[in-house]
């Protein structure tokens, strides 16, 4: 008995050999350099030569820098079109292909036109921030067809115009993100049983009375899931502003991730920099927090 | 969370009941479907003007405009964009980077989760929340001691710096997934391996892997195609012409639009996608039932 446990022991042990590759490669690449950007954070720092220690001075200045607060706000606005707007886009997509189409039409369809609105996912960013920046630019092809329409007092410089950019960059991200709520809410709908919808339907229920009290309840999970990672996505949008509108006009587009950009490797101000971007990941921690406790309850349940 | 919505949507994939098919007549149904087809169009419709106008002279769009069909037809476009940013080169270090970080990044997972999930290491747990939380931290706040640290080992533009930092990077999610399915590994498969002699690492690679080969390849295309997307750290990394991915050579097209010929911009954009579109078309399956798994990124 006593060898036995020994043995079970030293045969635990082993096991740790097989983590030394991977959390090197993490302590190294993940944790030292997270570390590493909240103790530059505290300095003033060209990036070349010596740090100089100033406490707290970098974020103190941040509460006082308009841009900044201007780049939070504009964060608040892409949760709506990075989560909300995707999220009632893709309840109602998945909800009519699940429980229309599919049946009206046959499920080829149904998986046909998932797959469509799924293509912008894959994309890269950048290549689809071309592709958009091309459509909306003031001589593209929005104010093309605007003006073969009759519309032409419509047109506008959409990327170029502080009024229309952060609206214009917005349904491009729209356009991206729907396609990720459909397929995960689609994915949730397969375990709800379809005798439900059957019963419903023999009461008489009309399909937005079983959206609402059939799809949209069975789905809390998914929706939980995509809007917690939304959100956290949504404060790291990058590369749409970067392609697009370079966080301009006037600084209309200004997203903090871009802010980061701009001070690290533009004015080589890397410990204002490195405070913006301790923030930001304060505040995806916090998020991310409450995604584990949410996805360990879940499994709980589910055991 | 994501496992329960995988085996979900696999329970749900083998026992599809037959597809009920009522056809009640009425105009409802065709309203629906005119919707649909609306979205749909919107959604590709900037693949279709990407198409039509790389593919037409640049005298063909200025008479005709962007949404008429080529009355020419012209791969000039193309072939200066191709030539003019190398794009050969792009492709190939796209595909070296994203092809070794799903190899590395895959095998860097499954020896994370064979300690975790098999081995039931103590700390295992905590390790797989430090690495969720790794995973979530926006790369901003690692990309500076990341450019400095790259710079100081010499690894400063060359496309192993993206490679060795993805691949772990990636193996973060990977030990994540991986970690639930071999907690749910039989146990009795790997005690009759190791009653017949086998040593750890024979049970890794004969009886583990064979068995877990499908998830693997799911996981290695999500960090193929995720590798290839990613901009902010290869943009930072990788700044002469010949290191850069794909993703990078799109992102410092920006700002063109003024200057450079509407069908070049056409040309570029869809030189750009297609080489994900036709990744789609051949994984299409792969990535969406796969996204689910993936919802932590």
């Amino acid at each position: 008995m006593a060898i036995a446990r020994g043995s079970l022991g030293a045969s635990r042990a082993g096991y740790y050999l097989y983590l030394i590759p991977g959390t090197l490669g993490f302590l190294a690449l993940v944790l030292c350099p997270l570390i590493a950007n909240v103790g530059i954070s505290f300095t003033t720092w060209k990036g070349i030569g010596k740090a100089r220690f100033v406490g707290i001075e970098n974020y103190e200045r941040l509460a006082q820098d308009a841009m900044f607060w201007g780049s939070i706000g504009h964060t608040l606005l892409f949760i709506i079109s990075m989560t909300v707007v995707p999220i009632i886009i893709g309840l109602i997509l998945a909800a009519v292909l699940f429980d229309y189409i599919s049946k009206q039409f046959g499920e080829g369809l149904s998986s046909f036109l998932r797959a469509v609105f799924y293509l912008p996912q894959i994309l890269p960013v950048t290549a689809a921030g071309v592709l958009w920046g091309w459509i909306l630019s003031p001589i593209g092809i929005t104010n093309t067809v605007l003006k073969s329409i009759g519309l032409g007092a419509v047109a506008q410089n959409w990327l170029g115009d502080p009024t229309y950019a952060l609206p214009a960059v917005s349904a491009v991200i729209v356009w991206i993100q729907v396609g990720y709520c459909l397929v995960v809410f689609m994915a949730g709908l397969a375990r709800v049983d379809p005798s439900l919808y059957e019963a419903a339907e023999l009461d008489g229920a009309t399909w937005w009375q079983r959206l609402g009290s059939i799809t949209i309840p069975m789905l809390m999970p998914e929706i939980f899931v995509v809007a917690l990672t939304t959100v956290i996505a949504a404060l790291k949008v990058f590369a749409p502003v970067y392609v697009l509108t370079a966080g301009g006009p006037d600084n209309a587009t200004l997203v903090p991730s871009y802010l980061t950009y701009y001070h690290f490797f533009t004015t080589n101000r890397v410990g204002y920099a490195a405070a913006i971007a301790t923030l930001q990941t304060l505040v995806t921690i916090v998020l991310g927090i409450v995604f584990i406790r949410m996805q360990s309850r879940q499994s709980e349940e589910g055991a | 969370m994501a496992n329960v919505t995988m085996s979900a949507a696999n329970r749900a994939a083998l026992s599809r009941s037959p597809i009920q098919r009522r056809r009640p007549g009425g105009f409802g149904r065709w309203l629906v479907l005119a919707i649909l087809m609306l979205g749909l169009a919107v959604t590709l419709f900037p693949f279709l003007v990407a198409v039509l106008n790389a593919i037409k002279l640049p005298t063909d769009y200025a008479v005709n405009g962007p949404v008429a069909l080529p009355r020419s037809f012209s791969l000039a476009g193309l072939a200066t964009f191709w030539t003019e940013v190398d794009y050969s080169r792009k492709l190939i270090n796209s595909v070296l980077i994203s092809g070794l970080v799903a190899i590395v990044g895959v095998v860097l997972s499954l020896l994370n989760a064979y300690a975790i999930g098999i081995g039931r290491v103590r700390g295992g747990r905590k390790l797989l929340v430090l690495l969720l939380m790794g995973i979530m931290v926006p790369q901003e706040s690692l990309v500076y001691p990341l450019y400095y640290m790259a710079k100081a080992v010499g690894l400063y533009d060359t496309i192993w710096s993206v490679i060795i930092i993805f691949s772990v990077l990636q193996s973060a999610f990977g030990t994540y997934l991986l970690s639930a399915v071999l907690t749910a590994f039989p146990r009795e498969i790997i005690e009759a391996a190791e009653i017949d002699g086998a040593t750890r690492w024979q049970v890794l690679w004969h009886v583990v892997v064979p068995v877990l080969r499908p998830t693997l390849a799911v996981l290695g295309t999500f960090f193929f195609i995720w590798t290839w997307n990613e901009f902010l750290l290869p943009l930072v990394l990788l700044i002469s012409n010949q290191n850069q991915t794909v993703s990078v050579a799109m992102g410092v097209l920006q700002g063109q639009n003024s200057t450079t010929e509407p069908t070049a911009i056409a040309a570029a954009s869809l030189l750009g996608i297609l080489p994900t579109v036709i990744f789609f078309l051949i994984f299409q399956r792969t990535l969406t039932k796969g996204v689910v798994v993936g919802a932590v990124k």
